[in-house]
């Protein structure tokens, strides 16, 4: 129970102060934080999660089930095996009893990724992946090994990449590897800013070598759970690697051979073994201490630490009884399969070493050493311990969950492995059962009776061990989590006030209150601005696509729903494009430049998938088509000037153009140079239903040109407006927005707009229109809703029933609201909904789902202002 | 993360594609010709066969070009890339 005299890869000339659930401890460099707790003599720590059992350090590696740390630092971090986390000076820590706390300080640490090749991955840097890194380097080949561990036991050709305390922890299809690098964790507060704290590895490999080894497990035993059972493998670590020794006075509890390498290293440092129990009826080693053979150890004494073990034979009565403060279990050994599990590889029951092994590699990958089941040792299966009790007979210790809890869940039918893991969360901790698993699968086995390799395991899943969502994260969070678009007028919008709405990566003005303003203000002020006077919007997110070749008239013919090979130059025409089934799927204006040139534009968040789909019909339907898609979103800024006073502000700006309706008329455009040199593209387009020009320019002149807007809009008192008075115009007008009032289960018809569909030309959905389920009259279909009371603003999403229905459940939906403002120009709010047969009830009133109320609501025609369209030539 | 050898651009990350479903189904050339359930049959139906399957990938973030692939959907083993118009490999 203390540190040995010498021995161990740790530096005694270095004192670590540390400091574990309040006490003061020293350690050296090299020291886990386990194993300087060991020196101490402290091997208890915090009681087990549901029975409050106590609980010590069972192993020396990543599968420990007991000692779970939260450490402390600028950010605190739970749930780390005392067992992985490397001493540091000043490090505080408190055990666990199964489960951490999450720190609500943000992370200050800075974590990144690297994404690499190579032509052969070694994982493991055990003697069998040192192997393998040296034969594959002598071919001249590039190869990178990854380890867990601190150092390696051994040297490598020194042109072999060496990743130390770098765990593998995911594998993926065609070799892809993940790699968990801790680069500052064992520095404490000498950790340098400029590196990041951990690393993750993104590693193609031609070929991977798996050198993962065996992880031992522990016996199943009455009162196996409690602080100094300790698996015999780990013992042999914390003496030979840490120079600790874990006990004073030791039993050893096996059925196989490798806990006599544990004895030998015991005697070695002069450590009393009092007796070895052997559950094989016959052994043949040579080693100066008594050998029960045939027997088990049957209980363990002690309120705390153990104090002694009973022992008696597996066929006879007579029990026999040690004093002893460590029992060193070993109950065999599991080759670490799960990143060959990972790739759906094969495992096979080797009946010899009681363990799965790989059944064969995966596809270009190795399984060499221990992880392969070679060097194991012969064992006797032992899955439990006979007694009158199986309450203390722990097979999963971070769950709890004994023996008795295993035969309690097969007994309620749970016949198969992955049932009676979820019925006892047995293997679901984060060790994710790695001490538990196989001995659970014996368990199992020798209640239903069937063989081992039958029950077969759980489903291996990444990650092997524990991984932080911020190193998954990297520095893809907060402001480089994603994208963020911004127009060329973007910086404008942020000095006059504006608040942003996302869409898609865009930031968007949403509006732009004035002093003490809210929402409902400025957008009623932004719509009486458009309404009466003159206001303008930046839209220049649309997405814009040029579409040019001989054939691109022909080309939009398809894909559009309405006619565009006839449409003359000068000309735009508003589209819908739908899918093969008939949906809707986007929208937008189109201009024809030239004959052979068009300006296509989409929604602000359908820009990319539209050029896909049109590319996508011309390379795999229609190559023969002489046609070309660019994306030039991003090269032109666009300008909304909207409202009965558009014209007097646009005739300031382009003094070269007629602007008068004859000679400029709605749905056409004109290229000019406006008065101060910029040449423009100006569109008689409109969103909401006034009178509205929309001026392209060069995205270099965007800002320049918004504000020749501004100043020449002064004298009317133009007013700038975002998204939210935009989605109050159009849809006081009825016009749809694609994604939001259509979801991809509405058609043109259905969204009222069956005179944008051609009858005398095929396209892409057209055939769909005649199927059986999208001709029926009863289909949801998009009208306007006005609350009777006048006052009420349904919310979005609002479900639609009818006046007369009894509200016993199932209550029959006729639909639901998609878009719902407050119009200043009718003074009362009002909804766009889809609702079945919506076209034929126009008039009747319907009940809207209001929270706990029911809003009567009539239902009314798609285009409630202005339905004659008088304004829009202003 | 599959490997994908693009015919043109040769083995990259299956991020940087797209997915586009069963391969060689063409868009019928006369749609006003077939009945109810030959359409759907076109819209709707697609195989989805345990082993070797002929699927659509287009090198979204590549060349944006689309191609074919064979792959089998058990191992996910990419058997064989090829170009559109031509056979599927055997």
């Amino acid at each position: 129970m203390s540190r040995l005299p010498a021995g161990g890869r740790i530096d005694r000339g270095e004192v670590l102060r540390f400091t574990v659930d309040g006490r003061e401890l020293t350690g050296h460099p090299g020291d886990t934080v386990a194993s300087a707790m060991l020196a101490h003599g402290i091997i208890e720590v915090a009681p087990s999660i549901y029975r409050e059992r106590p609980r010590g350090i069972m192993a020396a590696g990543v599968e420990e089930p007991n000692a779970l740390l939260q450490v402390a630092g600028p950010c605190s971090e739970g749930m780390l095996p005392a067992t992985t986390v490397e001493l540091y000076d000043g490090l505080v820590a408190s055990t666990l009893s199964g489960k951490g706390r999450l720190d609500p300080t943000p992370d200050p640490a800075v974590y990144d990724k690297k994404f690499v090749h190579t032509d052969v991955l070694v994982v493991g840097g055990g003697p069998a992946g040192r192997k393998a890194a040296a034969e594959a380097s002598a071919t001249g080949v590039r190869v990178m090994l990854v380890d867990d561990q601190p150092e390696l036991d051994g040297e490598l050709p020194p042109d072999t990449v060496v990743l130390t305390r770098t765990t593998a922890i995911g594998s993926y299809d065609d070799n892809y590897v993940l790699a968990l690098e801790r680069r500052t964790d064992h520095l404490g507060a000498a950790a340098p800013a400029n590196v990041s704290r951990q690393r993750l590895w993104h590693i193609r490999a031609a070929r991977v070598v798996l050198a993962t080894g065996a992880h031992e497990r522990p016996l199943v035993f009455a009162g196996n759970d409690k602080p100094g059972v300790m698996l015999a493998g780990a013992v042999r670590t914390y003496l030979n690697r840490y120079g600790v020794a874990a006990g004073s006075r030791v039993v050893v509890f096996t059925n196989n051979d490798s806990a006599y390498d544990t004895v030998r290293d015991l005697l070695d440092a002069g450590i009393e073994v009092a007796a070895v129990v052997d559950a094989r009826p016959e052994v043949s080693v040579d080693v100066d201490v008594r050998i029960l053979t045939g027997s088990a150890v049957i209980n363990t004494e002690g309120e705390d630490r153990i104090t002694g073990v009973l022992v008696r034979s597996l066929d006879g009565d007579a029990v026999e009884s040690f004093e002893c403060d460590l029992l060193a279990v070993s109950g065999g050994w599991s080759p670490v399969v799960h990143l060959h599990s990972q790739r759906q590889g094969k495992l096979r029951w080797d009946d010899s070493l009681a363990a799965f092994v790989p059944h064969g590699p995966v596809r270009n990958q190795e399984i060499v050493g221990a992880a392969n089941g070679e060097g194991l040792w012969a064992t006797r299966a032992l899955w439990l311990v006979p007694s009158d009790s199986y309450d203390t007979h722990f097979v999963d210790l971070q769950r709890d969950v004994t023996v008795a809890d295993v035969w309690r869940s097969t007994g309620a039918g749970m016949l198969n492995v992955e049932h009676v893991k979820r019925y006892t969360s047995l293997g679901t901790a984060n060790d994710q059962g790695k001490t538990s698993g196989v001995n659970a699968i014996g368990v199992i086995a020798h209640a239903l009776g069937g063989s081992v390799g039958e029950i077969g395991t759980t489903t291996y899943r990444a990650p092997y061990t524990p991984v932080a969502f911020a190193a998954l994260a990297g520095r893809e969070r907060g402001d480089l989590f994603d994208p963020e678009r911004t127009t060329s007028i973007h910086p404008w919008h942020v000095e006059h006030g504006a608040l942003f709405e996302d869409v898609g990566q865009w930031k968007r003005p949403w509006y732009f209150p004035r002093d003490g303003e809210d929402i409902d203000a400025a957008v009623a002020r932004e719509c009486r601005a458009a309404r009466n006077g003159v206001a303008f919007m930046d839209a220049s997110t649309l997405g814009k696509i040029e579409i040019w070749g001989a054939d691109a008239g022909e080309f939009l013919n398809r894909i559009y729903t309405n006619a565009f090979k006839k449409l003359k130059p000068g000309h735009a025409r508003y589209g819908v494009m739908c899918k093969p089934d008939g949906m809707i799927f986007d929208d937008g204006v189109t201009l024809r430049l030239d004959d052979n040139r068009f300006f296509l534009t989409t929604t602000t968040g359908g820009a990319a998938n539209v050029l896909d789909w049109l590319e996508e019909w011309l390379q795999t339907e229609w190559p023969s088509l002489d046609v070309h898609c660019t994306s030039v979103t991003e090269q032109w800024a666009t300008i909304a000037v909207v409202g009965p006073r558009s014209r007097d502000v646009v005739s300031v700006l382009a003094p070269d153009l007629d602007l008068s309706a004859e000679a400029f008329p709605f749905m056409t455009f004109r290229e000019t140079v406006l008065a101060s040199g910029v040449p423009a593209r100006i569109c008689r387009i409109s969103f909401s239903g006034e009178l509205a020009y929309e001026i392209n320019v060069s995205s270099w002149y965007g800002l320049s040109v918004w504000e020749q807007v501004y100043e020449a809009g002064m004298p009317y008192d133009i007013t700038p407006y975002g998204t939210e008075t935009m989605h109050v115009l159009r849809a006081e007008k009825g016009y749809v927005i694609v994604g939001q009032d259509t979801d991809g289960t509405v058609t043109p018809h259905d969204a009222g707009m069956a005179w944008a569909v051609s009858k005398q030309k095929d396209f892409v959905g057209n055939r769909s229109f005649s199927r059986s389920d999208t001709a029926r009259t009863d289909r949801k279909q998009l009208i306007s809703l006005l609350p009777t009371d006048g006052t009420t603003k349904l919310p979005e999403g609002t479900q639609i029933i009818a006046g007369d229905v009894a509200l016993t459940p199932p209550v029959p939906m006729l639909g639901h609201v998609t878009s719902s403002y407050h119009s200043e120009a009718l003074g009362r709010p009002f909804a766009l909904a889809l609702v079945a047969g919506g076209q034929s009830r126009i008039g009747e009133t319907l009940m809207a789902h209001v929270g706990s109320e029911l809003v009567p609501v009539q239902v009314a025609d798609l285009v409630l202002y202005d339905p004659e369209g008088s304004r829009r030539d202003g | 993360m599959l490997l994908i050898s693009c015919p043109w651009c040769g083995p990259r990350d299956e991020t940087e594609f797209r997915y586009g479903g069963q391969a060689h189904v063409a868009y019928p050339e006369t749609p006003a010709e077939l009945d109810d359930q030959q359409w759907a049959e076109y819209v709707f139906y697609r195989e989805n066969p345990k082993g070797p399957f002929a699927e659509r990938w287009m090198h979204a973030i590549g060349c944006r070009r689309w191609f074919n692939v064979l792959r089998d959907t058990v191992s996910y083993e990419v058997l064989a890339v090829y170009r559109n118009g031509e056979e599927v490999p055997r």
